[in-house]
């Protein structure tokens, strides 16, 4: 009984920060960045063994939570860094005004240009189907394919409203398809088995059997090549191109330390930072490191496939593209 | 003076569902409601609430009945694991439904096998059925116990007289069915009207979406707060109007008292092959995907679970008997406001009751962004995230509670209130020696379901998890956020034992002086 | 002495009018027809009910406002006057601490009061153990525990075979007379008023007639008093 009491107590006990001297560096990230499995608990080790500073990761959600999470604090926000953002959101998010230039110009290895003053990426990667090689031998290798494909050729997505994925593939669609993106919705209406709320159902029931694809990454397979030794997991790669997410930081306006921000986002692009993401966030590094990609991670897709909205111009099409998809879709 | 707790839990109760929302309000202007698409996932979500509500309270009452006149060994255990849905994380039990009933779950297997096709259950179909798997033990429950509650001397009254089974049924258990079934039928409705992950999951399209992924939308993408207060307070209308109506058509029974006699229900006999049958029915339609979950869970567990689940389950575990404890302090507090009130003034009796009601339509979402945005200004929220957590969990299980020990309540009111007022029994000493020991069995049900609820709600936590603090179900989500399916399955199977034991314990605790 | 001035009581639109006093010590039978608010009549006394015109007085002493348990009256119902998941003596002690902290001289008095009512050594039993006539000893026993000046009985010994309730009522005239309690008694049964009441008061048509010595009610009735007697 008592020792109940003690542990009731001491969870209810603020959790303050230890008194400390040193300065405290706050970054704000979405929930899976932060988890034991996701880059954060390497990183914050790696920074803090050479910032002489604390750096607390502060996960909320996803992407879209962050952004929200961020408008939802405004100028007198707690945070120094938001990381975590992605090309989608970062037109709205430079709307706020909220965030400061990062000052920097560093060398990216992505495979589209990126010069943007304040959004700094750190991680990338390719949208694409992942489908299980001894389950479905023959993958479309395109849209034009799977929309032909017969009907029982299942695919889970996710839902662009509550999903940073889902929000991708309707991008992805309309980048290529422009008008005629609503008719390739009903075109792949029937081959939706459903969608879900977020990228853990839909990859959780694919896992299970229920759909021959499932809308994720092309780095999926590499997990399960690297962590389960299962070489079964394929990306199908799409003669149109690939949907892009683009991952980065920024620096806030209302940062309270501003200096050892800007050293974060320098450390960000650092091999130190870089080579923890492959097989932590499963996305490739935005600077590959020296050592290069890891045993067995996946290929980039040659040049040239990738497609990529301008982020300036997503805010005006994502309301017309999503009435498109939800149109198509409802039918 | 009896009242006053009620009271100041009715201001609690209200402070924290429809409080969160004023600071949502002042932050931006709403943008104009609904369009043709948003009635359209308006008359879907109607449309399977309805279904869902209707189908568990018909399985529930068969099911109820058939418990209530059969007694086996295991029977206890049996409905404790029964219960076990109901706390399921929406991500686990979607998956574990797809285990039997999808495309390649063990029953498409089977029929495949048989050359029939495989089942394809994305859409309404298999929306009321994840539904109904959630909420047929709730029903099944809150029947079972005005089942039981019925005075022994009537069974037994009924044997001598040999009254036929259509007799029975409509003096004895329906009167009592009835006292329950309103509430229950509403409690399921509103679940579904506000579940999100699994509708979309199983619903196989964007049309099968609930205003709850408005919400989240409008504080997401859309980030539009005065939007998700405008759909949040919609929300709470459908269910306060509801909830009266439901109300309206709820009766006590009004068996009277009995004796505490030690007899069960004579007519058990004559049913005993339709009952198993039932039984055998409901057991297979709840445990199967909860068997598939422990089958991958076990490859999970021997495969090790991560470091941090240890600490997620502690933190699980003080928050649910925190919650839990707060929650029944609650419900006995507005229980006992409502019963005084019922006399004197039943219409705004019957208000409070249906407020109780209101934490059940609370979208988790808007709470938390509510809560975060009021508490901004006035101290840091991480520092009262368990705190935060523990009072909203308290709240969002008072719709159990409050349902599950009013009706005993009114009932030991009915029967005892009038000797317990010439005896001078009042505070402390009738809380002591007749409200808990007469509310004993529902208490520790309700107890036990509250801690079991709280445990499962991954909820407002989402929002307010300092980044060095998770509960169980978030430990889930971050799992299967990084691949780690396997491991996923594990800890969900831990929380799923957890919580039956919390279950367990606390109605062992509420039957353990119990003679009857 | 219980005074009943100008006294109207309403309940489920059925109303009863009464005036009467009923002097301290004595023991009267209320008698009438099944509905005609013998019962109603109690509850007032007991404050279950507040009258809608007039007053109760207790020994000079109104009633309004004051509670059931603040009123100088016990009160034994038809039934349920234990609590059945508690043993005979906790119910019992309720009638001295209502908090159940009994010092030892009050467990002394309960063991005294249950060999007074004839139930000694079944301290530790639970009602559904008992019989029904253990069981109204034990609410008895109670009420001589409480030390009120006015006893009520709401017909506790209706569902008692003969020789059991002309033994209880004896009980009751005897326990009556040794804590010099009032006692006012519903019953339909002339034979109970005749065994221990002084007075009778029948209630019919609404109201309350004035009580008449017992053996002058019955011998001489009045016409309502004939009519309700069937005589």
């Amino acid at each position: 009984m008592r020792q109940l009491f003690l542990a009731l107590l001491s969870a209810l006990l603020p959790f303050a920060a230890a008194a400390q001297d040193r300065p405290v560096l706050t970054v704000y990230t979405y929930d899976s960045f932060v988890s034991d499995w996701g880059p954060g608990p390497e990183i914050e080790k790696r920074f803090e063994a050479v910032c002489d500073c604390d750096l607390q990761f502060v996960g909320s959600g996803d992407g879209a939570a962050l952004l929200a999470r961020i408008r939802l604090e405004g100028a007198n926000t707690r945070a120094d860094i938001a990381l975590g953002l992605d090309n989608n959101l970062i037109a709205e998010a430079a709307a706020t005004g909220l965030f400061a230039p990062h000052g920097l110009s560093p060398k990216l290895d992505l495979p589209v240009a990126w010069d943007d003053p304040v959004f700094l990426p750190y991680d990338w990667g390719h949208f694409a189907f992942v489908y299980d090689s001894t389950k479905l031998a023959d993958p479309p290798d395109s849209f034009a394919a799977l929309m032909a494909a017969p009907e029982s050729l299942k695919i889970i997505i996710e839902d662009p409203r509550s999903s940073t994925p889902g929000l991708g593939l309707v991008m992805w669609i309309k980048a290529i398809y422009g008008d005629e993106a609503g008719a390739v919705w009903r075109r792949l209406a029937p081959h939706i088995l459903t969608v879900t709320k977020g990228w853990s159902e839909a990859y959780g029931l694919f896992l299970e059997g229920e759909a021959d694809m499932v809308l994720s990454y092309t780095t999926s397979p590499a997990y399960h090549r690297i962590a389960e030794g299962d070489d079964t997991k394929r990306a199908a790669i799409f003669s149109e191109g690939h949907g892009m997410q683009i991952e980065v930081a920024a620096l806030m306006a209302g940062a309270k330390h501003p200096d050892l921000a800007r050293r974060f986002l320098r450390f960000m692009l650092s091999d130190a930072f870089q080579e923890v993401i492959p097989t932590t966030n499963w996305m490739f590094p935005a600077v590959t490191p020296a050592a290069g990609l890891p045993e067995g991670f996946a290929e980039p897709l040659p040049a040239g496939a990738s497609i990529l909205l301008p982020p300036e111009k997503v805010p005006a099409l994502r309301k017309a593209a999503l009435a498109e998809w939800r149109e198509a879709l409802s039918r | 003076m009896r009242l006053l707790p009620g009271w100041i839990g009715l201001a609690a109760v209200l402070a924290l569902t429809l409080g969160p929302l004023i600071p949502l309000g002042l932050q931006a202007g709403a943008a104009p409601g609904f369009g043709g698409p948003e009635w359209g996932a308006l008359r879907f979500t109607l449309l399977q609430s309805g279904l869902s509500a209707g189908l568990s309270c018909l399985g529930g009452v068969v099911l109820a009945r058939a418990l209530s006149r059969q007694r086996f060994p295991g029977r206890r255990l049996l409905l404790s694991v029964m219960g076990a849905p109901f706390i399921l994380p929406a991500i686990v039990a979607v998956l574990a439904l797809s285990a039997v009933w999808g495309r390649s779950g063990i029953l498409s297997d089977v029929l495949a096998a048989l050359g029939l096709g495989r089942l394809d259950i994305y859409g309404l179909p298999g929306v009321v059925l994840a539904h109904v798997f959630f909420n047929l033990p709730l029903v099944t429950r809150l029947v079972l116990q005005e089942l039981a509650a019925v005075p022994a001397e009537h069974w037994r009254l009924a044997a001598h007289l040999g009254l036929s089974r259509g007799t029975v049924f409509r003096y004895i258990e329906w009167p009592a069915i009835r006292t329950a079934l309103p509430g229950a039928f509403v409690l399921v409705f509103l679940l579904s009207v506000t579940s999100f992950a699994v509708v979309l999951a199983l619903g196989g399209g964007p049309g099968a979406a609930t205003l709850e992924l408005e919400i989240y939308q409008a504080l997401s993408f859309d980030f539009d707060p005065g939007r998700a207060a405008m759909l949040a307070l919609a929300q709470y209308a459908l269910c306060l109007s509801l909830g009266l109506v439901a109300l309206r058509l709820a009766r006590q029974a009004g068996f009277g008292p009995g004796l505490d006699l030690a007899l069960t229900r004579l007519d058990g006999a004559a049913y005993r092959r339709a009952d198993a049958l039932v039984i055998g029915l409901g057991g297979l339609f709840l445990l199967t995907p909860l068997a598939m979950l422990a089958a991958r869970g076990v490859e999970g567990l021997i495969a090790g679970l991560p470091a941090a689940t240890w600490p997620a389950a502690r933190l699980s575990l003080v928050v649910a008997l925190s919650s839990s404890a707060l929650g029944m302090a609650l419900a006995l507090a507005m229980a006992a406001l409502i019963a005084g009130l019922r006399r004197a003034a039943p219409a705004r009796a019957r208000l409070i009751e249906a407020a109780g009601f209101l934490a059940l339509t609370a979208s988790p979402f808007a709470l938390g962004a509510g809560i975060f945005l009021a508490l901004r200004p006035v101290v840091d929220p991480f520092a009262l995230a368990v705190p935060v957590l523990i009072a909203v969990n308290a709240v969002m299980a008072l719709p159990f509670s409050l349902r599950i020990l009013l009706p005993a309540l009114e009932r030991v009111e009915a029967d005892y209130g009038r000797l317990a007022a010439s005896l001078g029994l009042a505070g402390w000493s009738r809380l002591r020696y007749l409200t808990l020991p007469r509310l004993r069995r529902p208490a520790g049900f309700a107890a036990g379901l509250a801690a079991a609820f709280s445990m499962g709600d991954l909820g407002v936590i989402a929002l307010f998890a300092p980044p060095d603090l998770a509960t169980l179900p978030l430990a889930i989500h971050r799992l299967m956020g990084a691949y780690r399916m396997q491991a996923a399955m594990g800890v969900a199977l831990m929380l799923v034992g957890l919580c039956l034991v919390i279950f367990v314990v606390f109605e062992r605790l509420g039957a353990a002086d119990d003679r009857a | 002495m219980i005074g009943l001035e100008g006294l109207v009581l309403r309940r489920d639109g059925f109303r009863l009018t009464a005036d009467a006093s009923l002097p301290e010590g004595s023991i009267t039978a209320l008698i009438g027809p099944s509905g005609a608010g013998k019962s109603t009549l109690l509850d007032a006394f007991a404050g279950f009910l507040a009258p809608e015109a007039g007053r109760i007085t207790i020994a000079g002493r109104d009633m309004a406002g004051l509670a059931p348990a603040e009123r100088p009256v016990s009160i034994l119902f038809q039934d349920h006057n234990l609590f059945p998941h508690l043993d005979v003596a906790q119910n019992l002690g309720l009638g001295i601490r209502s908090d159940l902290r009994l010092s030892v001289k009050d467990r002394r008095a309960v063991e005294a009061v249950l060999a007074d009512v004839g139930l000694a050594g079944m301290a530790a039993r639970r009602p559904a153990a008992l019989s029904g006539g253990q069981r109204q000893r034990v609410a008895l026993a109670r009420a001589l525990l409480r030390r009120r000046p006015v006893l009520l009985l709401d017909e506790p010994f209706a569902g008692l075979d003969p020789a059991l309730r002309k033994e209880m009522l004896d009980l009751v005239a005897r326990m009556a007379r040794r804590q010099a309690m009032t006692v006012v008694m519903v019953t339909h049964l002339p034979e109970d008023a005749r065994r221990i009441a002084g007075l009778t008061a029948l209630i019919s048509g609404g109201r309350l007639h004035p009580p008449q010595p017992t053996a002058t009610a019955f011998d001489k009735p009045s016409p309502e008093m004939a009519a309700y007697l069937g005589a």
